[in-house]
């Protein structure tokens, strides 16, 4: 029994340690592929890691403006994606804090870094800053409730708001085909994208301050600060990609009862799966331009419409398919 | 004092011109006013003013007719009645050269320095800028500048914005100021033909050519036909250069990465055939007074023939994509717009002015060889938008194929560079308008006695432009600046010289 506890402790302890090394990996994926279709070569795809050691090497430099906020969010918004990614399971439904991993606790994580950041964009008193701030709330405001309707509707479909719990569900009846799940798919797309800061919402390779919304928030910071901050939007990448194969392609993770053999099947599908949805969102975003700002309350808004519509369609079914 | 406008086509009536089609005119005060009146009435174009040893010249055009005159006003004790109280698009041209030659224009709307930050060495001036003041309710202020994200020149953007509108955007330029002309005072021609091809490295060509023209209607100095056609073709490769260049960049700012980076390829294929040709990529020093310094061999002509080809594939392509992209024309299509009565008052060259209705173009309206003998069509767009500007750049593109393809057809072998005449009656001044990828360039010279250069002043495309920016951007959102900002691309060094 305590052998086994071990072993259940050390596989949660592999997951958190995997998003954690993986997520530069992803973002190098997604850089390599756009520059291979803008027919560059584009950088290695380890650079995420280069960077992130280089800014913790770096020495931090803060605004004189600066208050305890300023310094201290960056900490905060890490550990609070790191943990919310953690949660969201990769190669295996059943590990030792499954029943943490609850999408209600996710939202409010994502929710709680995201109130940090923003704050945290204000405190210096830049201009830009509060320009990123004000255009990162208002997505926000539009994309957060969409996210409690997606998950609500597939809390109705699996009678849980356990993701572990979801995913059993799903990977038990693979070919249930529910036009609710289908719209919340579409909206979970989007509220991914938004999340992102990707493409057609924000670019993040831009240099135009006057265009960001996520970098604008970041713009005052530097070294182990940056390092922290790059690598907690590296972990919400990886986050929302784990969540979408989570809960709408599980094939391949591995079961509540499975063994050490099952848990490496899950994370070479999970590992596979993940860097194959990073190279769709080079493909995706090669493909659009960036959107006016005030058309992003219409995209959004299609998200949280979809959304709705998925949960009503949940409802009215609910007695034919439970 | 109240003046009636008085048209330039009365005043020159039937003088004749100098040899380089300008016709020169001392006016009095009175004179000067009504014509100034007439800028405002829309009789005539304001092209140039500058000081010049104690009296201010205005270049004036009337394209309809074709007649352009210099006019000049001895100034009395260094001040003059301001055009711009009268004309505004003479304000900012008025503040720079009162803070370059300290001439006072009377009754200027706006007396605050232009050029002059209160940091050159051995002077007293007063370094603080006070920005206009903007009143109202949830207003807010961002200052972008003059140090830019990316590599681009400097220029302070003072914003006043409502939430995401801008109420105001005010620029403040003249942070690349070096001081070309006092370079230019006294110098040799051909040390002051190296200068002024320096001014805006992106119109190298055109500031060369202007210039050499200039000096050649003084100096009565005929370039030889080969020369003129070579002339030609530079200024076409640097057109498309820069046009393709453009296209690329304001898709990037809308981030669109494939035109961005198809359009930058092409760009670099164009330097690179250039460099092949003329031996430097952007052909700086290759125009020069008498002729051109670099000649072009069969093979170059191959060489530029195939660029050509690809040029027109880029550029069908990139169209292609473009019309297909209803993403990216939700970005460019009524974003940043310019109204044809605004393009018409400050006489906006370029595709500044031709989006937004106003035909002008040097290459036709005061045509100079070789483009005298070229068929090519000029192409006007009234929407005034980001999409319309972006649109006759590649409308211009397959001009410029058009000329390229006429110049090189008429290449016969001969001399590209005459020698300086010895016995020539020596006029004094000359002045030339050449066009620019950006907008018409203008150059004007004198020369003193002893054949050294008196006074050589040059007038980017930009001078016109800038304003026009800021009425464009009135009314849109902060985020879209930056596209707005590339779909006119103006010089910060051809303006602040």
């Amino acid at each position: 029994m305590t052998g086994d506890l071990l072993v259940q402790f050390l596989a949660q302890g592999a997951q958190m340690t995997f998003v954690l090394l993986i997520a530069p990996l992803a973002v190098g994926v997604v850089r390599r592929v756009k520059a291979r279709l803008m027919r560059r070569q584009g950088p290695p795809l380890l650079q995420g890691y280069f960077d992130l050691a280089k800014l913790l090497r770096k020495e931090s430099v803060i605004a004189e403006s600066a208050s305890w906020l300023f310094r201290s969010a960056p900490y905060l918004i890490f550990a609070l994606t790191w943990v919310a990614a953690a949660l969201v399971p990769s190669f295996a439904s059943g590990l030792m804090f499954n029943w943490a991993a609850d999408v209600v606790a996710l939202v409010a994580l994502l929710g709680a870094a995201r109130a940090l950041l923003a704050l945290a964009g204000m405190d210096v008193g830049t201009s830009f800053g509060g320009i990123g701030s004000s255009r990162e709330m208002m997505i926000a405001t539009l994309a957060e409730p969409a996210m409690m309707l997606i998950v609500l509707t597939l809390a109705i479909a699996a009678g849980t708001t356990r993701l572990a719990g979801v995913a059993d569900f799903f990977l038990a009846e693979p070919f249930a085909v529910r036009v609710s799940l289908a719209l919340s798919l579409v909206a979970l797309v989007i509220v991914a994208l938004a999340e992102n800061a990707r493409i057609p919402v924000d670019n993040p390779v831009t240099h135009l301050e006057l265009t960001m919304v996520h970098e604008a928030m970041v713009l005052e910071y530097s070294g182990r600060h940056l390092a922290l901050i790059e690598a907690a939007s590296h972990l919400k990448l990886v986050l929302y990609i784990s969540l979408l194969i989570c809960l709408f392609a599980p094939f391949g993770m591995a079961p509540a009862s499975a063994g050490v053999t099952g848990w490496l099947i899950g994370l070479a599908a999970w590992t596979a799966k993940l860097l194959f949805g990073a190279a769709l969102l080079g493909l995706w975003e090669v493909s659009i331009a960036k959107m006016r700002v005030f058309r992003l309350p219409d995209f959004v808004g299609i998200a949280f419409v979809f959304g709705f519509l998925a949960i009503l369609l949940a409802f009215l079914t609910r007695g034919v398919f439970a | 004092m109240s003046a009636v406008a008085l048209a330039l086509a009365d005043l020159v009536d039937d003088r004749t011109a100098s040899p380089d089609g300008y016709v020169r005119l001392a006016v009095g005060a009175d004179t000067w006013m009504a014509l100034a009146e007439g800028c405002a009435a829309g009789h005539h174009d304001l092209g140039a003013l500058w000081a010049d040893d104690g009296r201010m010249c205005l270049a004036l055009s009337a394209p309809s007719p074709g007649i352009r005159a210099i006019v000049s006003l001895e100034t009395e004790g260094g001040r003059y009645p301001s055009v711009a109280a009268r004309h505004l698009p003479a304000l900012r041209l008025e503040r720079a050269a009162r803070d370059l030659y300290g001439l006072q224009p009377i009754g200027l709307p706006d007396t605050r320095p232009w050029l002059d930050h209160g940091r050159w060495p051995g002077r007293q001036s007063e370094a603080r800028y006070e920005f206009l003041p903007v009143e109202g309710e949830g207003l807010h202020q961002i200052p972008v500048g003059p140090v830019h994200a990316g590599i681009i020149e400097p220029g302070h953007f003072r914003f006043t914005a409502n939430g995401e509108t801008v109420v105001r955007l005010e620029q403040r330029l003249g942070y690349v100021h070096k001081g070309v002309e006092s370079l230019m005072a006294g110098a040799e021609i051909g040390q002051a033909a190296r200068i002024i091809g320096r001014i805006s490295g992106d119109s190298t060509v055109a500031y060369a050519w202007a210039f050499a023209r200039a000096v050649e209607a003084a100096l009565q100095w005929a370039p030889p036909p080969r020369a003129l056609l070579l002339r030609g073709i530079m200024a076409e490769l640097e057109r498309l250069a820069h046009h393709i260049n453009d296209v690329g960049a304001i898709c990037n700012d809308a981030s669109v990465l494939t035109i961005y980076a198809r359009c930058t390829l092409q760009r670099e294929d164009v330097l690179a055939v250039a460099n092949a040709c003329f031996g430097h990529r952007l052909m700086m020093d290759c125009v020069v007074p008498g002729g051109v310094a670099a000649d072009l061999t069969p093979e170059g002509v191959g060489r530029i023939r195939g660029l050509m080809q690809r040029l027109e594939d880029t550029r069908a392509e990139v169209l292609r994509v473009y019309d297909s992209m209803p993403s990216l024309q939700d970005r460019t299509v009524t974003t940043g717009f310019v109204s044809c009565e605004l393009a018409r008052q400050y006489a906006a060259g370029g595709f500044v002015g031709r989006a937004s209705g106003r035909a002008f173009d040097a290459r036709k309206d005061f045509a100079y060889a070789p483009y005298d003998r070229v068929d090519f069509d000029l192409k006007v767009r009234q929407a005034g938008d980001v999409d319309a500007r972006l649109m006759v750049r590649l409308d211009e593109i397959a001009e410029s194929l058009r000329i390229l393809s006429q110049l090189l057809g008429r290449l016969t072998p001969g001399a590209i560079r005459s020698d300086r005449p010895v016995t020539a009656t020596v006029t004094g001044e000359g002045a030339a308008l050449i066009e620019a990828f950006r907008g018409d360039v203008f150059v004007s010279v004198r020369f003193e006695a002893d054949g050294r250069l008196a006074r050589v002043h040059a007038r980017d495309a930009s001078w016109f432009q800038w304003p026009l920016l800021e009425a464009a951007i009135e009314g849109n959102i902060v985020a879209d600046f930056p596209l707005c900002n590339k779909s006119f691309n103006c010089s910060y060094s051809g303006h602040d010289l």
